[in-house]
């Protein structure tokens, strides 16, 4: 009843430009583009993994240049999980508050896996 | 959430079948949406058997046939019946389209399905609600934004280069064509411009004569208003004068960019 009793050009203009987007638009295309080599390297060291017992595949990750990649790749996994997700659940949860909730778990989400990604990574690499 | 289901009150149910008169030979069958808001009825296909030997050939032409000699409850809009007014948008054999630059001859071998534009809410059978869209392209300000007055004794001038720039952009009739058949406009109406809507803004943004366009593009830059396009790509797919919004669209994104970097 609320929008029906606004005019048609104040239902339009809602509460106006919120001069942000581009930010995570450009995020967004960057990680996507840093996926397309990364992941080229990633099925590489995989097939590689999987012809290695324990103690080889432990040392192949923790060769200097693997870590750094494999740690650039995780960041970029989950940093463009979190961004493609918001807009998913922007696009299809129009319930306020489950949309709130959504946004937030993802974002805890995705940090906790890269977290725990890279804490992994670099036991690893460090050797510990 | 979105929802996958109709409503009960918006299941669409077989309707009236309307034969064509004896004698005639070349039958096509058009299979038209029909919903009234006064009768409290869902809505509903009517099935119409047109004699081809004596219809125009061009969707509309069936339309108006049916509309005078079968069923003048039928409620379509049209005017200009030359593609220029974008009156007769609907959705014709799947597709956006305007009914009367449609030949039926290219509507497939079997029955010519005809239904409002999708996603719209409906005034009556083939008439949907614009009410919206055309208050999304007023937030845009369609027209010339300039603080520098025109020449007293001629119009703005614009080379040669910069009128081309408009090509692809000016020629839109604002049919809803495009706007109505996006996905993202479909779930985010409220707050996504769409297609249309876009175009409009950059035919503006790109004007050499605007003299407004970091304001425009500081109007558009928002999270709804222009990022929920996802380059579905329907909106050039539909056009029914051939234009790529999604060009436009992209476009305007590269711009933003361009002003921060």
């Amino acid at each position: 009843m609320n929008a029906r009793l606004r005019s048609p050009l104040k239902n339009a203009l809602g509460l106006g430009s919120a001069r942000a987007g581009s930010h995570h638009f450009v995020v967004q295309r960057l990680t996507a583009a840093a996926l397309v080599l990364l992941g080229l390297w990633f099925v590489w060291i995989v097939l590689e993994l999987l012809h290695l017992d324990y103690a080889g595949a432990h040392a192949l990750v923790a060769q200097p240049c693997n870590a750094v990649l494999l740690l650039a790749f995780v960041t970029a996994v989950f940093w463009h999980a979190q961004l493609g997700l918001q807009v998913v659940i922007e696009d299809y949860v129009h319930t306020r508050g489950s949309q709130l909730l959504l946004q937030v778990a993802v974002k805890f989400l995705c940090f906790i896996g890269a977290a725990a990604s890279v804490l992994a990574i670099l036991k690893i690499a460090l050797g510990r | 959430m979105a929802e996958f289901t109709l409503p009960k009150n918006s299941r669409i149910k077989a309707g009236k079948h309307h034969p064509a008169k004896a004698g005639a030979k070349d039958i096509r069958t058009f299979r038209v949406y029909r919903w009234s808001p006064d009768d409290g009825e869902n809505p509903r296909i009517d099935t119409y058997d047109v004699d081809m030997a004596t219809c125009g050939p061009m969707v509309l032409d069936a339309l108006i046939k049916i509309k005078n000699e079968i069923d003048p409850t039928l409620t379509f809009r049209r005017s200009c019946r030359e593609g220029i007014c974008g009156s007769c948008a609907m959705n014709i054999d799947g597709t956006n389209t305007l009914a009367c630059t449609k030949a039926i001859s290219d509507c497939g071998s079997g029955d010519v399905k005809i239904n409002p534009l999708p996603h719209m809410s409906v005034v009556k059978d083939l008439v949907p609600d614009l009410t919206h869209f055309y208050a999304q392209l007023a937030s845009v300000k369609p027209w010339l934004r300039s603080d520098t007055p025109p020449p007293p004794d001629r119009e703005r001038l614009q080379s040669k280069e910069d009128r081309a720039k408009l090509d692809g952009l000016y020629e839109c009739i604002l049919c809803a064509c495009c706007t109505t058949s996006c996905p993202s406009y479909w779930w985010n109406s409220e707050r996504y411009l769409g297609p249309a809507v876009l175009l409009q803004a950059y035919r503006w943004i790109v004007d050499s004569r605007d003299e407004d366009t970091g304001t425009r593009l500081d109007e558009l830059e928002d999270p709804f208003k222009l990022y929920r396009c996802h380059t579905i790509m329907n909106c050039a797919r539909t056009c029914p004068k051939g234009l790529n919004p999604a060009k436009a669209i992209g476009e305007i994104k590269k711009l933003i960019v361009e002003r921060a970097s």
